[in-house]
């Protein structure tokens, strides 16, 4: 038979599990053994492309072939095309490398994502996997430092701190015990990159981590998880048992006389855990709590000892530097913003998915060249980057370049690169309003500006929507007031970020608030 | 109201014991607890306390803390719909109005039968797919009136 020992692919990410990837599988299966053909399927991780999720995949002598979005009452049909030889049907989509979306990306941290199964070592280290931590089994840890230093890779949790500065603190100190902590509490709505990594390329964050206890002596790793990432959870497990069994992890990794355990840790669905020191005290079985800083966390952090706290994606981005060496990753991004960056797209749009690039790419290109528009197919009115804490940015602003500082120069903040957008039904002095009723819910309460203020900012806000034939320039003046004092005085960047998308609605989309022009509120 | 109080004694201290030497062990012992029984029986917070050489109010305290330890046990089936930004833009909120009135409970609420406990949650991840929802921890993407419905009439047929 031609199709003999044929493959497909069938993601196991969770969002292609929510629209039914299972029974995608499971059919593909029963049809298979029905028809008496050899089919192999992997449950690989998803290629980012969530419009055409479930995306089945068949490997085939022109590469691996794409149709989706597969439901299970279509494979049927997919068998009746002849998929398993890359047969045209309707959901044919060609080659999976092909296809534009995926095509012109710059795919660094997330190259294996949705290639191989998450959970098979040996496709790991097929494509790549470990090269980077046996270059570093080679090296000092001060080299490593200088290596990541010189990547310019900075944090992208979305503080965007120097990683090089943060573990060469931690390593110049001298203690008995450091720790690892991988910060896997993506709260931010619109972001999903950690989630796919972490399902889609577990070792890859556990090479990453293992590098950075290397670099700055540290032989305990924490991944602190967040709840509401069973699969995640569930596939960390997994691969940090088959790691440990092939002595990746555990003591003397791969002869070198060195020893690194990582732990699973699973949050409980507090916001503010994705803050460090927050999650800090959750690991230490406390409330989540915002600590004062000093001291750092990189001096005195995890039950009191120097912590290198670095987001999944941070540190899944060290293998490859440490395999090609800091140069190769400088060479991508623009100004202070080096390397890629992946942004995820979601919201009221066509095509939602994860587009790695270099940093620098416009939220035009983002929205329009890769997302085609909104999904209900009305205008793109607000588009809101970087999570609940970030800008929401008119139409007009959209070609803005998503770095750092550029983001930031225009009073947002890039976060963890979640863009989300919204068509010409939004209500911002609503998401406003929403804005400061999550700073209230999240609230960690130690600080007066966050737990008092962003109640009476809901208030306040309530109160210039009500006032619709009223004066609202007292109200105004107290939210502006508020907002001040929020951000200048908070202990952490939630009560402190909190004022970005209230002010940045009030001012880019006055209208929506009752008023006549950005001028009438200053 | 005696079986709503009934709570498993001995579940709780193994899962404290197996668990109290663990470095910051109050927080994996109270998500496993969650995780096995649906809720943290108030009941069980001067037993961990005891078992961790810890004050109630400490213990109280985180559990108090975080959102998904639920204070009272939950109705059969659990549903928790994303009420974040990405899923807003997707039309969660009418979502959100049509699920209110299908389950007869509201947010943070249980259905006066008993069936349903209707929660919030924020971002499930799914962005990508939105709006998202998790019926009984199964996480479901591109959620429409239609599509919950379709799911609630199974559970419904099964009575469940």
């Amino acid at each position: 038979m031609t199709h003999k020992g044929r493959t497909v692919y069938v993601p196991r990410d969770s969002g292609a599990r929510s629209l039914g990837a299972e029974a995608v599988a499971d059919t593909i299966a029963a049809q298979a053994a029905s028809r008496g053909l050899d089919v192999r399927i992997v449950r690989n991780g998803s290629r980012g492309l969530y419009w055409l999720e479930p995306l089945v995949e068949v490997e085939t002598g022109r590469g691996r072939i794409a149709y989706g979005p597969i439901s299970a009452a279509d494979v049927p049909s997919l068998f009746a095309a002849n998929f398993l030889d890359g047969g045209t049907q309707r959901l044919a989509l060609g080659v999976t490398d092909e296809i534009p979306y995926l095509k012109s990306q710059e795919r660094l941290t997330f190259e294996r994502v949705g290639l191989i199964d998450p959970l098979s070592l040996d496709g790991y280290l097929e494509h790549g996997g470990y090269r980077g931590l046996e270059r570093a089994l080679s090296m000092s840890g001060d080299r490593i430092v200088e290596e990541v230093t010189a990547s310019g890779l900075r944090g992208r949790g979305g503080a965007g701190f120097p990683a090089g500065i943060k573990w060469k603190t931690t390593l110049q100190i001298n203690a008995r015990q450091k720790y690892i902590v991988c910060n896997a509490d993506e709260g931010d709505s619109g972001t999903f990159a950690d989630r796919m990594i972490m399902e889609g390329d577990p070792f890859l964050l556990i090479e990453g981590m293992t590098i950075a206890g290397l670099a700055v002596g540290a032989t305990r790793g924490y991944i602190y998880l967040r709840s509401e990432y069973p699969d995640a959870s569930r596939t960390l497990y997994d691969a940090i048992a088959l790691a440990e069994d092939n002595n990746y992890l555990g003591a003397n990794i791969r002869g070198c006389g060195k020893t690194f355990k990582i732990e699973v840790r699973v949050g409980a669905g507090a916001y503010i855990c994705g803050e460090e020191t927050a999650m800090l005290e959750s690991l230490e079985g406390k409330r989540g709590m915002v600590r004062f800083k000093p001291p750092l966390p990189a001096v005195a952090g995890l039950f009191g000892r120097p912590t290198v706290v670095n987001n999944v994606v941070t540190l899944a981005s060290v293998p490859l530097i440490l395999q090609n060496g800091g140069a190769f990753y400088q060479a991508y991004g623009m100004d202070r913003s080096r390397g890629t960056n992946p942004i995820q797209l979601a919201g009221n749009i066509k095509r939602p998915g994860l587009i790695e690039k270099a940093f620098g790419i416009s939220l035009r290109e983002i929205i329009y060249d890769y997302g085609g528009g909104t999904a209900s197919g009305r205008p793109v009115r607000a588009v809101q980057v970087g999570g609940p804490l970030g800008a929401y940015f008119p139409e007009s602003m959209l070609d803005l370049p998503l770095d750092y500082e550029a983001v930031a120069a225009k009073g947002g903040l890039l976060g963890h690169g979640g863009v989300v957008v919204f068509d010409d039904t939004v209500d911002l002095a609503a998401q406003a309003r929403y804005a400061m009723e999550f700073c209230a819910l999240e609230s960690c309460g130690k600080c007066t500006p966050c737990r008092i203020g962003s109640t009476r900012g809901i208030e306040v806000i309530d109160r210039i929507i009500a006032g619709r034939n009223g004066d609202k320039s007292a109200a105004l003046d107290l939210l502006l007031d508020l907002c001040e004092t929020m951000s200048a005085s908070s202990l952490c960047a939630l009560g402190g970020l909190t004022p970005l998308p209230v002010k940045s609605a009030l001012k880019n989309f006055p209208e929506d608030f009752g008023l006549k022009s950005a001028n009438d509120y200053r | 109201m005696e079986g709503q109080n009934r709570w498993d004694r001995a579940r709780v201290e193994s899962i404290a014991r197996s668990l109290k030497d663990a470095p910051g062990a109050l927080m994996p012992i109270l998500r496993r607890v969650q995780d096995e029984l649906g809720w943290v029986p108030p009941d069980s917070i001067p037993l961990i306390a005891n078992i961790l050489n810890l004050s109630r109010a400490e213990v109280h305290g985180v559990v108090s803390f975080y959102h998904d330890f639920r204070h009272a046990p939950p109705g059969k089936n659990v549903i928790r719909l994303c009420r974040a930004e990405s899923c807003q833009a997707m039309g969660s909120s009418a979502l959100a109005d049509h699920v209110r009135d299908r389950l007869k409970c509201d947010f943070g609420e249980t259905s006066s039968d008993g069936r349903f406990t209707l929660e919030a949650v924020y971002c499930l991840g799914n962005c990508a797919c939105s709006p998202a929802m998790v019926i009984n921890g199964e996480l479901v993407g591109r959620v429409t009136p239609g599509r919950f419905d379709e799911t609630m009439d199974r559970l419904d047929g099964g009575r469940r």
